[in-house]
């Protein structure tokens, strides 16, 4: 029963690596661009509703509305600024210039609330569970875990469904001739990296609810979700939820053997993937 | 004798250091249908490509709509009314058949030009609205993208080498459909190895020879003769 | 008028002398520096050391990794156990590690050479962490504490401690020309030239006849092992480990990373430059702690995006030079004259 209760906790888990994930996938699936400052980037949004909690008094959910925007505008900002410039044939540029950012950020972070870690109050929902068969499930991976499928149903509509997720596909098709549609592709990617952010927004807020967070945890959180798209196979957000599923189940089964096995269990894992299958489970591109 | 809508003024055209068109000068009156003809690597695609802000020149080489656009991007060229059918197709792999004929309207452009009228003049694709766009066959693909162009409700339409790579048969049904695309007056230039093809159907040629305007003239006052000549670069 | 092919050139047969005088003057340290400043050039010895094996790597075969702490790690780490052990002498214990690494390099690679570009990078990242769990798991060596080289193990290097100061010290200088030497050895082979065919377009070299995948892996194992004995070096001097220090991203991808991108990324004259340029820099704004690194950053990032080939790439572009004879040149005889 323990192991059952191991297994569940790890699903949920994989709810939350998921969402890490989430921005990862999308942003290489539109512009073919991994952002070494990904993780940062979540530490950063789970910073911002720290101080847009104590600021304003508000609970972290409510936060979020504001988080969301915010992130969203500094994605599209980031993009158009600084990112569109490294992308190409040539793979240093964006993955040095991210890199850099990485380096940035963790240390902008340092310098404005120190090493101390940190945790944001999102009152009763912490601690709060429910019985779900003979199991006791706690609400707030419950809600994550909800809310990285909801999250994920939200993207692939928006890819599938509507005329921006149009422009995102076609872009990334062929940007020369999605120009000749009148799409603007340095507009288009500076959505796209709005949209991953606003989704890391999420990600960084219910971090920030779940565990104390410090400057230096982003590159943890990137590994994450990296394993996650791995695992689960690039291209297919559904994937993403598989494998953020199966590196939560394997850090959590690792940790049931011994606590100081966890991280280590779900890298076993995810190199275990890359030996048998390196495509993924559920690959749509290829690498 | 109004304006032309496209006129192009000493257009250089450069691929790096490779400079493939030199002074093009071109007067396009609306409504017209003109046809460049020219053998391989003469700068035909180059010229298109120009028109439709894919190369980037000087504003002043070309004026559209008595704007200059030749220093806009591609998108903005798009927004203005030019549309193009690329060489080679290139429709979306990641899109439906349906999907890349919407995409042709991303510029919300107003005109007679619709989903519906498009399936009207190409049944075949209302069929096969939902595949993958890269699984019709060359002559469907080239259907697609000549829609996917109409959607965008241009007033200059650019078509690069239709007939490419395409069975006799299909090349037929596609020109016999040219009158109804081109008839409520919008302006066309078609780019063409099928001479003979590329004739029928527009009112005036030029031939491209090296980059340079070898021939200019109206369909019916020129000779086979002519045309050889200025292909060629022979001499008479 | 008759031509010759040459390798060489004025600039590089001058950067030779001046270079041989350097050293004979830099071997000499021990007896004209102080205890802190031998220190930090063995410091700057070793940081030179790695960011020319990870020049090689990123610059040359294109394999950029963020995970080269593994090896740094694990170099360190078989110091101390092979030391405390199996009983060796900590150079023996040294150059060992820098085996050991090579062979644990072969299935690694085969591994994550699966993915591809900046997914190889953070593959590289994951290793890491999986060499730094490991070694925070070995209880006998420290668990996440780590530990201290033992006191006998420590004098078995000499018995005075200026003794041991000047050993590390031309142990680090040593390493630094050796890599230097083979690296520009090896670039000058016929693998280097493969490899910078491979660099230049990955399609037209394997179009004649060049096993890239093979080619890539050579490169890995060799500076894998090479880093590992860099490693081994840098907590020789340290004399204490831990799993956090030894494999630390700031201290051993982050900081060389800058010294390679800032110098000048794909040639030998950059990482030499840009270790230069980074101690200037830390010993000008080592004080203000994370502003500094914040600032190394910013400089990276317009490096990249002005000035992609580095300080020497904009000096190079100047002035044409070129130290270390890599490119072919043809020499006429009425060249030769003005010359």
């Amino acid at each position: 029963m323990d192991w059952i209760s191991a297994i569940v906790q790890g699903t949920l888990l994989g709810g939350l690596y998921a969402l890490f994930a989430a921005g990862l996938s999308l942003i290489f699936g539109v512009m073919r661009l991994v952002n070494i400052a990904h993780g940062d980037l979540i530490v950063l949004a789970a910073y911002m509703g720290l101080s847009t909690t104590v600021m304003l008094g508000i609970h972290p959910f409510v936060a979020l509305l504001i988080v969301m925007p915010v992130m969203a505008g500094i994605g599209y900002v980031l993009q158009r600024g600084i990112l569109n410039r490294t992308l190409g044939d040539d793979i240093l540029p964006p993955l040095l210039v991210t890199f850099g950012l990485s380096v940035i950020l963790q240390n902008a972070l340092l310098e404005a609330y120190s090493a101390d870690p940190q945790k944001m109050n999102a009152g009763v929902i912490e601690t709060a569970s429910v019985p779900v068969g003979g199991l006791t499930l706690g609400v707030l991976p419950l809600l994550t875990f909800g809310i990285a499928v909801a999250v994920i149903a939200g993207l692939q509509f928006i890819f599938y469904r509507t005329s921006l997720g149009r422009a995102f596909r076609a872009t990334s098709d062929n940007s020369d001739i999605a120009q000749l549609m009148g799409l603007n592709k340095t507009h288009v990617f500076g959505m796209a990296m709005a949209l991953a952010l606003a989704v890391t927004a999420i990600a960084g807020i219910l971090l920030g609810i779940r565990t104390s967070f410090d400057p230096s945890v982003g590159g943890a959180r990137l590994i994450f979700g990296f394993e996650a798209v791995i695992i689960g196979g690039l291209g297919n957000l559904w994937g993403t939820l598989a494998g953020g599923v199966i590196l939560g189940v394997a850090q959590t089964i690792g940790a049931k053997i011994d606590p100081g096995w966890q991280l280590l269990a779900g890298h076993i894992a995810f190199l275990v993937v890359l030996a048998i299958r390196p495509q993924g489970l559920f690959p749509r591109v290829s690498h | 004798m109004p304006d032309p809508v496209l006129s192009l003024r000493s257009l250089d055209a450069h691929y790096g250091d490779f400079q493939a068109l030199f002074g093009i000068d071109m007067d396009i009156s609306e409504g017209e249908v003109v046809a460049i003809i020219g053998a391989n690597g003469a700068g035909k695609t180059t010229l298109l490509r120009s028109i439709a802000g894919l190369l980037k020149n000087e504003a002043a080489q070309v004026t559209y709509q008595g704007g200059s656009i030749g220093a806009l991007r591609a998108d903005q060229v798009a927004h203005k009314g030019i549309a193009l059918v690329p060489e080679g197709r290139q429709l979306f792999p990641s899109l439906s058949v349906e999907e890349n004929l919407l995409i042709g309207a991303q510029t919300g452009r107003a005109g007679p030009w619709s989903l519906d009228k498009v399936y009207t003049l190409f049944p075949i694709l209302k069929e096969r609205k939902d595949q993958a766009s890269t699984t019709l066959s060359g002559g469907q693909q080239q259907m697609v993208a000549i829609g996917r162009a109409l959607m965008a409700n241009p007033d200059l339409i650019l078509f690069d080498e239709i007939s490419l790579g395409l069975a006799p048969v299909i090349i037929k049904s596609i020109y016999d459909a040219l009158p109804s695309i081109v008839g409520d007056g919008m302006t066309a230039m078609i780019v063409e190895q099928d001479i003979s093809k590329a004739m029928s159907v527009s009112s005036r040629v030029y031939c491209l020879q090296e980059g340079r305007v070898s021939l200019t003239g109206a369909t019916n006052t020129i000779s086979r003769d002519d045309i050889t000549r200025a292909y060629f670069g022979v001499e008479a | 008028m008759s031509a010759r092919i040459v390798r060489t050139s004025r600039s590089a047969q001058v950067a030779m002398v001046i270079a041989a005088f350097g050293l004979i003057v830099l071997a000499a340290a021990p007896w004209w520096a102080g205890r802190a400043d031998l220190r930090l050039l063995g410091e700057i010895y070793l940081y030179l050391s790695l960011a020319m094996l990870w020049n090689l790597m990123a610059g040359y075969a294109g394999l950029v990794s963020v995970g080269q702490q593994a090896y740094v790690g694990f170099g360190g780490y078989l110091l101390f156990a092979l030391t405390m052990f199996a009983g060796l002498h900590p150079i023996v214990a040294i150059l060992a590690g820098g085996v050991l690494a090579g062979l644990l390099s072969v299935p690694v690679a085969v591994l994550i050479f699966r993915l591809k570009g900046a997914y190889f990078a953070i593959g590289t990242w994951v290793m890491a962490e999986v060499f730094r769990l490991s070694f925070a798991q070995a209880s006998s060596l420290g668990g996440g504490s780590g530990s201290s080289l033992p006191v006998d193990v420590v004098k078995s290097l000499a018995d005075s401690r200026s003794g041991r100061e000047a050993l590390s010290y031309w142990l680090a200088l040593g390493a630094a020309v050796t890599v230097i030497v083979c690296v520009y050895l090896f670039l000058r082979s016929n693998r280097g030239l493969a490899l910078t065919a491979i660099r230049d377009s990955e399609v037209a070299a394997a179009g004649l006849g060049i096993n890239i995948w093979r080619t890539k892996l050579e490169v890995y194992v060799v500076t894998s092992a090479f880093t590992a004995i860099i490693g081994g070096l840098i907590f020789l001097q340290k004399l204490r480990i831990s799993p956090d220090a030894a494999f630390s991203v700031n201290d051993w991808t982050a900081f060389v990373i800058f010294i390679v991108v800032i110098g000048g990324i794909g040639t030998l004259e950059g990482p030499i430059i840009g270790t230069i340029l980074f101690f200037l820099l830390r010993e000008t704004l080592a004080d203000l702690g994370t502003v500094y690194l914040i600032v190394l950053g910013l400089v990276a990032i317009v490096i990249m995006l002005k000035a992609p080939k580095g300080v020497w790439g904009l000096i190079r572009s100047r002035f044409d030079l070129e130290l270390f004879p890599l490119s072919y040149r043809v020499r006429t005889d009425a060249a030769d004259k003005g010359r």
